[in-house]
């Protein structure tokens, strides 16, 4: 019913369509634009891996073999700062812009220039975060939480981290702002706010996050730089200053950042378990109202990164009580992916069993999070490798890999093909056996005391450690294996029949053909339509 | 697809049996290491009862959770022929209890949790004090009301191995990396009170058999206490948990615990080589930071 007038629209692109590099410099097409921050994700992810290839082969044995300490943590935070910035949240802003307006019946975001801006500052910000790697004095050392006064003995390439947070902050916020404008103008007639997808309202929140913490990340970064440059003593000590409060501020964005990058990864999922179960999502309102919930927490729990800095005992107390709560909203998402699943008729394509590997994995990092939420035994924990692999898990296994389910899972939509299954199988085994050989036994080190950012450790640790790098360099390797299966399938994957890549798929962006038309949807999808995608 | 998954496997478990039989060459192993250490004070007793607690509640939750699931994807999977449910989509009564069961657990761990909190910050009646103070990189240690003070860096033989390329092997140094020249010497029995804080970039002072790790920050005195339990003399070892800087990673903390009568004995001849000036001059200076002042 949608072929007709999908084929006029189609001619009437082709005369809009912008050739050559123009249609990437200047691109104001979601797609276009989505498709930019995708690839630029994959490469930071490329790079943000390289520099961890490095620290696991340092760890592979005690003794100083490959890099000297001052640039291994460079390493270390090189490869945090990109990994969050460069790789995790580009792609879901790709991901948003690819998908939002198919999901909701629009045919465009509401702002494409802004959406050109805020994506075109990220080269030049990781340009410039890259190339302290190549300025006097040593390239970023103090961990991508930049605590005062440490970050602040760094020589010329201070100012090109602080530049470079507050170039990927303005993206960030305009990103955001684009999200909000257009879920809140831009729906079809009909697409109610709780009917649409469960990915929009995820982002709708994550954007809403988004909003709030990066200016307070930025407003501490410059009171570093005013610190370093101009005088001031916010954080220093000797000034009057207090080093404490930096990580009151940076973790006030912090633990929002946090679920900047976890909260669209629910969003995935609860889209993917429904399509592959062939049921509808369990209790969807829930879903929702677990959502913001966990937003509206994650606001008052930032001080459960700051057990051990000596704050008094009554806030410990709050903190902690706080993050427990987190759990509560937590548990009813993965007991609603449960209960999707549950009497289902289950197939287990690519995005499925990377979605059921994020409900069993994820799960772990919460487990960890749980126990690290209980301040006496976070005493121990804290600066461990306990903690690294608490949020790795949540991380690689939770946020990544729910990218990497929503690739497969929208790569047929978005490419008009079918890309290798088989080879896409192999992709999810290795990643998934290996993510557990690499982060797993770090949670014994953590325990047995291995104080994490240590460029060296003590021989007892060299056997997990060993086990660790293994794994890190075949879940590395085996990485390599995305862009090759997506570049295939764009190049020469078979045709998709029809505008369903998956039996069990609904929503808006299933009623267009695959791929779909340069500008999505030029008519709005008409109110049955809207309803038969949000039967839930 | 399913030769695919046999290889998968196959290759996985050629790499795993790699990893294990490649680090033989340690005098210990180091695979028994997967656990906190129960250690050797009141605090790090409490500290392991909870987190044993708190993991098998949440082995627990993963056996019934994880159990659910796995049923579903053993059972409902389509290649058996199952057929969706369509009309499952909300329970009220379901979600209310598993909203409602969560809470329970967690009211239930949250108690002992504050409960031991409270108890272990609890810094009064400390019959040691003991000041700490972090610098890049090593620890500073005065006695308060003695003239007792002395620095402790890493031990010799590790400062020489930890060099790139050092061409001397870890393994072969005792305790690398976490041996130290001056090693802190507290008495076991009694209750000990640490001062600490920092003269230049934040430090954490750790050890594990403690369970004691507290931030050493410049501008603040953060207290921490314990006390060691009277039948367990000994050498106990951590290292500083903040990242510190470029040797963050080689400034240990060592404890020598010793009976309370040896203590004093130690403690006098401390004071009495103090007094000649001998020995520690070069300490005794007290720490002088090295210029951390950022030069644009």
């Amino acid at each position: 019913m949608a072929e007709p007038h999908v084929e006029t629209t189609a001619h009437a692109d082709h005369e809009h369509m912008p050739h050559g590099w123009r249609r990437w410099v200047f691109a104001t097409n979601h797609k276009d634009i989505g498709t930019m921050y995708l690839i630029a994700s994959c490469v930071m992810f490329f790079i943000g891996g390289a520099a961890a290839m490095v620290i696991r082969a340092e760890l592979f044995k005690p003794g100083m073999q490959l890099v000297d300490p001052g640039v291994f943590n460079s390493l270390t935070t090189l490869h945090g700062l990109i990994m969050i910035f460069g790789a995790i949240m580009p792609a879901w802003v790709g991901l948003a812009n690819w998908m939002i307006p198919l999901q909701i019946g629009a045919p465009d975001m509401a702002l494409p220039r802004l959406n050109n801006l805020s994506f075109w500052i990220l080269p030049f910000a990781f340009s410039l975060l890259i190339a302290t790697f190549f300025v006097p004095g040593s390239a970023p050392a103090g961990g991508w939480t930049m605590y005062p006064p440490l970050t602040l003995q760094f020589g010329d390439s201070f100012p090109m981290l602080i530049f470079a947070i507050h170039l990927m902050g303005i993206s960030s916020i305009l990103g955001a702002i684009n999200v909000i404008v257009t879920i809140m103008n831009m729906r079809a007639p009909g697409m109610t706010l709780l009917r649409m997808p469960l990915f929009v309202w995820t982002w709708l929140i994550t954007a809403f996050l988004l909003i709030a913490v990066m200016p307070v990340l930025a407003g501490a970064v410059t009171m570093m730089l005013t610190d370093h440059f101009f005088g001031t003593s916010f954080f220093n000590a000797a000034g009057g200053g207090d080093p404490v409060m930096f990580q009151h501020i940076f973790w006030f964005f912090g633990h929002p950042e946090v679920y900047i990058m976890i909260l669209p990864a629910f969003g995935v999922i609860s889209e993917i378990i429904p399509t592959f179960s062939r049921k509808p999502l369990f209790g969807y309102e829930a879903m929702v109202y677990a959502t913001a919930s966990i937003a509206f927490l994650s606001f008052i729990v930032w001080a459960h990164h700051m057990f051990t800095v000596g704050l008094p005992v009554s806030a410990q107390l709050f903190f902690m009580f706080s993050t427990m709560l987190i759990a509560v909203p937590t548990g009813v998402k993965v007991f609603n992916w449960a209960a999707t699943m549950w009497k289902g008729s289950l197939s287990f394509e690519p995005p499925m069993l990377f979605a059921v590997a994020f409900l069993f994995l994820f799960s772990i990092g919460g487990f960890s999070g749980l126990m690290l939420a209980l301040v006496p035994a976070d005493y121990q924990y804290h600066g461990t490798y306990f903690v690294v692999a608490h949020f790795h898990y949540v991380l690689v296994t939770g946020a990544a890999f729910a990218i990497m389910g929503a690739v497969y899972y929208w790569l047929p939509k978005w490419s008009g093909r079918m890309y290798d299954m088989a080879l896409a199988k192999w992709h999810f085994w290795l990643s998934t056996i290996f993510v557990n050989v690499l982060f797993f036994p770090q949670h014994f080190l953590g325990l047995a005391g291995m104080p994490r950012r240590t460029p060296d450790y003590a021989v007892q640790f060299t056997d997990w450690n060993q086990v660790s790098s293994i794994g890190g360099f075949a879940f590395g390797l085996s990485q390599l294996l995305l862009p090759y299966i997506v570049w295939k399938c764009v190049r020469s994957g078979k045709r998709v029949e029809g505008n369903k890549a998956w039996e069990g798929a609904h929503g808006l962006e299933w009623e267009l053909p695959s791929p779909p038309p340069f500008h999505s949807w030029t008519v709005p999808p008409s109110e049955a339509l809207i309803a038969r995608g949000a039967e839930h | 697809m399913h030769r695919a998954r046999l290889g998968i496997l196959g290759v996985t478990l050629a790499l795993l049996a790699a990893a294990a039989g490649m680090p033989a060459a340690h005098a210990e192993s180091g695979w028994s290491l997967i656990n906190m250490p129960r250690g050797v004070t009141n605090v790090s007793r409490q500290i392991y009862g909870l987190h044993m607690m708190a993991f098998w509640v949440c082995v627990g939750i993963a056996v019934v959770v994880f159990g659910v699931m796995i049923w579903s994807l053993v059972f409902h999977r389509r290649s058996r022929g199952a057929v969706a449910d369509v009309t499952m989509v909300h329970n009220t009564k379901v979600e209310i209890i598993w909203t409602a069961i969560p809470v329970i657990i967690l009211v239930c761990m949250a108690v002992p949790a504050a409960r031991i909190l409270v108890r272990i910050n609890n810094n009064s009646h400390a019959q040691l004090n003991i000041r700490v103070t972090g610098f890049q990189w090593g620890w500073q240690y005065q006695y308060v009301g003695t003239p007792v003070s002395f620095i402790s860096k890493l031990g010799y033989r590790s400062d020489q191995a930890r060099e790139l390329d050092s061409g001397i092997n870890p393994d072969s140094v005792p305790h690398y990396l976490l041996t130290v020249d001056h090693p802190l010497v507290v008495p076991t029995g009694t209750k000990i009170r640490l001062l600490v804080t920092s003269v230049d970039v934040i430090h954490s002072w750790w050890v594990p058999d403690f369970g004691v790790k507290k931030d050493a920050i410049p501008g603040f005195i953060n207290e921490v206490s314990f006390t060691v339990d009277p039948n367990k003399p000994g050498t106990y070892r951590g290292q500083c948990t903040e990242l510190c800087g470029r040797d963050h990673a080689y400034m240990p903390v060592v404890v020598h615990a010793v009976s309370p009568a040896e203590f004093s004995a130690w403690l006098k001849q401390q004071e009495a080589q103090q007094k000649q000036g001998v020995n520690l001059s070069a300490q005794q200076a007290s720490v002088q930071p090295p210029v951390t002042q950022p030069t644009g």
